[in-house]
C-alpha cells in the first residue's frame, strides 16, 4: 500500500526540481539561523552561569547547534541532488546514497522537535538549578576577600539592578543571611556584640537589603536599613510599601526571562522545522518519480511519486530488519572468526 | 590648458562606467547610513533630553538627516546617468542636465564636509547644556510629588547607575542641594530641625548620596550617609576610600558619551565624504570622454576626459566675469528702459 501516491509529468518534475532547488538554499539559511540562535541562547546562559548550580539546561542550545549545522549540511545536499536530478546520466550515482542519506536528515529534523520540546519540559531543572545558585550566590555576598568568591558581591548586585529583583525568592532571604562582612564590624561595639550573642550561630543578621535592592521608581529616598521597625522611618510602613525595594525574587526574573527567550526562540525553530520537513518530502518525491525514469528511451514520459513504497508500518520493519542485520552480521562474522582463530589454534599445537 | 586630461577609448569608457555604476549604489547605501545615524543620535538625544535643558540644539542629528535623505536622491539619480551612459541615443537626453548636476553635487559635497565639521564641534555646546541640565535635575530630585517633575528622580537614578556617575562635577554636589523630600522628614525631630535652622535657606543639607550612586564593585556594603564623619563607620577613612561610590560626575560621563558617538560619526560622514567626491569626479570624467568623441558618428572612437576645461585659475576668473557681466545686462537693461519710458512719457 503506497503512501501519498501523485502523478509527475515532464513538465511537473522540472517544476519540482527547480522549486526544491529554491527551498533548499532557502532551508540552508534557516539552517543557518537555528545554529545562531542555539549560540545566542547559549551565550546568554554562559552570562549568568554564576548563580547557576548545574550546565544540564545547556543542552538546549548545545541540541540546536548541532541541529543547525546538520541541517545546512543536509539542505548543500539536497540542492546538489536535485541539480543533478533531471540530468539522467548524473542522477544514478545518487541513488545509493539516498536512503541512508534520508535516515540522517529524518532523525536530525525531528531532533529540531526535540529541541523545542526539551526548552519548554527543562524549565523546573533551570528552576531548581538558579534556586541552589542564588542561594549560594547570597550566602558568598560578603566574602569580597575569599579567592574565587570575591566577585560574587559585583555579580549579585549587578543581577539585582538589571532584572530588578531582589534575593532568591524576595528580599526577606537577605535577613538570614550574613551579608556584611566581618572585616566592617566593630565587635567592641555593643549593638554587634548583642546581636551576634542573640543568633546561634554567632551571625551578624540584620533586617536590611543591599543597595541594589533600592527601587529607584520610590519616590522617597531609599530605605535599606531597619526596614520591619516602622518607627525607624518617619511616615513608612513595612506592610504596605511596595515602591521602596524590588518585590520581585531573582530566581523568577531569570526563569523569566530565560522562558521568554526560549519561546521566541522555540516559535521560530518550529516554522524552520516546517520549512525542513517540506525540503525532506519533495525531495523523496522528487528522487521516487525520477527512480521511475531510469533506464528508459524517452525521459519526458509521465511517472509516480510516493513517500513511502509500502505502507509505514511494513517500512519501520523493514528499517529494522535492515538494522538487525547489519549488526548481526558482524556478530555472524565475529563469531566465525572466533571459531577460525580456535581452530588455528588448535591446529598449531596439535602439528 | 585642461585640468587632468585622459585619453579614453572605447572599452575604458564601458569599464569607467560600469565601475561608476557599483560606486554609485555603494553611495546610495552610504546615504542611508548617514540617514539612520542622524536618526540615531537624535534618539539618543532625546533619550537623555532631562537631562538638558531646554535650550539643547538639534541642528547636527536633524541636518545628518537632511543630507542622508538628499544622498540617496543624488545618488539614485547618479547611477541612472551613469547606467544610460552606455547608450549613446538614452544619454543625450541627459546632456544639458549634467553640468547643473554636477555643480550641485560639488555644493552638496561642503555641506557634508560642513556637517562633518560640525559633528566634531558640537561637544563644546554639549558641555554647557549638560552642565546647566544636571544641576537642574538635582535640584529636582525630590519634588517626586511635582506634577512633570515626578519622574526626575527616577530618570536621574537609572542615569546615575547606567553611567557609573554620581552628581555634576563628583559626589560632592548632592551635599549641596536638599535632595531629601520635606514629605519624608519629621519636623518634631531634634536633629532635623538643628539641620534646618543651621542653614541660610532653611534646607536639609546633609553629607550623604542617594543609593545610586554606589559602587557594587565595592568590597563593603555601601555607604551613602555621614560620608565625611569617619568615626561614624568601622574602618572608615572619607579620604582615601575610592571604591565606595562612583568618583566620576555625571556631566563628564554624558560628555564622554556622546563625544565618542559624535566622534565616530563625524568621521563615518567623512568617509562618504570622500566617496561622493569620487563619484562626481567619476561622472565628470564620463561626461567629458562622452561628449569629445573624435568621430561623433562612431561611437567606438576615442575620446578625452578632463576635471576642468581650463585651468582652476581661468575657470575661476570665467566664473567670475560671467557673474560680472550678468550684473551688467541687468543695469544696462533697467537703464534702457528708463530711456523707454522717458521718451514715451
Amino acid at each position: 500500500m503506497v503512501l501519498m501516491k501523485m502523478k509527475f509529468n515532464f513538465q511537473k518534475r522540472v517544476k519540482l526540481a527547480q522549486g526544491l532547488w529554491l527551498l533548499s538554499w532557502i532551508a540552508c539559511v534557516c539552517g543557518a539561523i537555528t545554529f545562531t540562535l542555539g549560540v545566542f541562547l547559549k551565550t546568554e546562559l554562559r552570562r549568568r552561569s554564576e548563580v547557576m548550580d548545574n550546565t544540564e539546561i545547556h543542552a538546549v542550545p548545545n541540541t540546536l547547534m548541532m541541529v543547525g549545522l546538520a541541517s545546512m549540511g543536509i539542505n548543500i545536499f539536497a540542492g546538489r541532488i536535485c541539480q543533478d536530478a533531471l540530468d539522467p546520466s548524473r542522477f544514478p550515482r545518487w541513488r545509493s546514497f539516498l536512503q541512508p542519506y534520508f535516515a540522517v536528515a529524518v532523525f536530525f529534523t525531528l531532533l529540531m522537535l526535540v529541541a523545542v520540546i526539551m526548552s519548554y519540559a527543562m524549565k523546573g531543572n533551570l528552576e531548581a538549578s538558579l534556586k541552589i545558585g542564588l542561594k549560594n550566590g547570597i550566602r558568598f555576598y560578603k566574602d569580597t576577600d575569599t579567592p574565587g568568591r570575591c566577585f560574587q558581591k559585583q555579580t549579585i548586585d549587578r543581577l539585582q539592578m538589571e532584572f530588578q529583583c531582589c534575593g532568591n525568592t524576595d528580599f526577606r532571604d537577605w535577613f538570614e543571611v550574613q551579608w556584611i562582612s566581618n572585616r566592617y564590624l566593630d565587635f567592641s561595639s555593643k549593638e554587634v556584640k548583642d546581636r551576634i550573642k542573640s543568633n546561634v550561630d554567632g551571625r551578624y543578621l540584620v533586617d536590611g537589603v543591599p543597595f541594589s535592592c533600592c527601587n529607584p521608581s520610590s519616590p522617597r529616598p531609599c530605605i535599606q536599613h531597619r526596614l520591619t521597625n516602622n518607627s525607624a522611618h518617619y511616615n513608612y510602613e513595612y506592610q504596605t510599601e511596595e515602591l521602596n525595594l524590588y518585590t520581585r525574587g531573582c530566581r523568577e526574573a531569570l526563569v523569566n526571562y530565560y522562558m521568554g527567550l526560549m519561546n521566541t526562540i522555540g516559535a521560530v525553530v518550529l516554522s524552520i522545522f516546517l520549512v525542513q520537513m517540506s525540503v525532506l518530502v519533495s525531495l523523496r518525491f522528487l528522487e521516487t518519480s525520477m527512480a521511475a525514469v531510469a533506464g528508459q528511451e524517452n525521459v519526458e514520459i509521465e511517472t509516480e511519486g510516493y513517500l513511502l513504497e509500502k505502507g509505514v508500518k511494513e517500512t519501520a520493519k523493514e528499517f529494522k530488519d535492515n538494522v538487525l542485520k547489519f549488526l548481526q552480521l558482524n556478530q555472524v562474522q565475529a563469531a566465525e572468526g572466533g571459531e577460525q582463530k580456535a581452530e588455528a589454534g588448535a591446529a598449531a599445537p596439535t602439528s | 590648458m585642461a585640468l587632468m586630461k585622459m585619453k579614453f577609448d572605447m572599452k575604458k569608457r564601458v569599464k569607467l562606467a560600469q565601475g561608476l555604476w557599483l560606486m554609485y549604489w555603494l553611495a546610495v547605501v552610504a546615504g542611508v547610513l548617514v540617514f539612520s545615524m542622524g536618526l540615531f543620535f537624535k534618539i539618543e538625544l532625546r533619550k537623555r533630553s532631562e537631562m538638558m535643558d531646554n535650550k539643547e540644539s538639534h541642528f547636527v542629528p536633524n541636518l545628518l538627516i537632511l543630507v542622508g535623505l538628499v544622498a540617496c536622491g543624488i545618488n539614485t539619480f547618479g547611477g541612472k546617468i551613469c547606467y544610460d551612459s552606455l547608450d549613446a541615443t538614452k544619454f543625450t537626453k541627459w546632456k544639458a542636465l549634467l553640468k547643473p548636476f554636477l555643480i550641485s553635487c560639488f555644493l552638496f559635497n561642503i555641506l557634508l564636509f560642513f556637517a562633518a565639521f560640525l559633528c566634531f564641534t558640537m561637544r563644546l555646546s554639549l558641555q554647557f547644556t549638560l552642565a546647566e541640565g544636571l544641576k537642574n535635575s538635582m535640584k529636582y530630585y525630590k519634588d517626586t510629588d511635582t506634577p512633570g517633575r515626578c519622574f526626575m528622580k527616577r530618570t536621574l537614578d537609572l542615569t546615575q547607575i547606567e553611567f557609573r556617575c554620581c552628581g555634576n562635577n563628583n559626589y560632592k554636589d548632592w551635599f549641596e542641594i536638599q535632595w531629601i523630600s520635606n514629605r519624608y522628614l519629621d519636623f518634631s525631630s531634634k536633629e532635623v530641625k538643628d539641620r534646618i535652622s543651621s542653614n541660610v535657606d532653611g534646607k536639609y543639607l546633609m553629607d550623604g548620596v542617594p543609593f545610586s550612586c554606589c559602587n557594587p564593585s565595592s568590597p563593603r556594603p555601601c555607604i551613602q550617609y555621614q560620608m565625611t564623619n569617619n568615626s561614624a563607620h568601622y574602618s572608615y577613612d572619607h579620604h582615601t576610600e575610592e571604591l565606595n561610590i562612583w568618583m566620576r560626575g555625571c556631566k563628564d560621563a554624558l560628555l564622554s558619551y556622546y563625544g565618542g558617538m559624535m566622534n565616530t560619526i563625524g568621521a563615518l560622514v567623512l568617509l562618504v565624504n570622500l566617496l561622493e567626491v569620487a563619484v562626481m569626479v567619476g561622472l565628470q570624467y564620463v561626461n567629458t570622454s562622452l561628449s569629445t568623441l573624435v568621430n561623433p558618428e562612431d561611437p567606438e572612437s576615442e575620446s578625452e576626459g578632463w576635471l576642468l576645461e581650463k585651468t582652476v585659475k581661468e575657470t575661476f576668473t570665467d566664473l567670475m566675469e560671467k557673474m560680472k557681466s550678468l550684473g551688467k545686462n541687468n543695469q544696462v537693461e533697467e537703464g534702457g528702459e528708463e530711456q523707454g519710458v522717458a521718451t514715451v512719457s
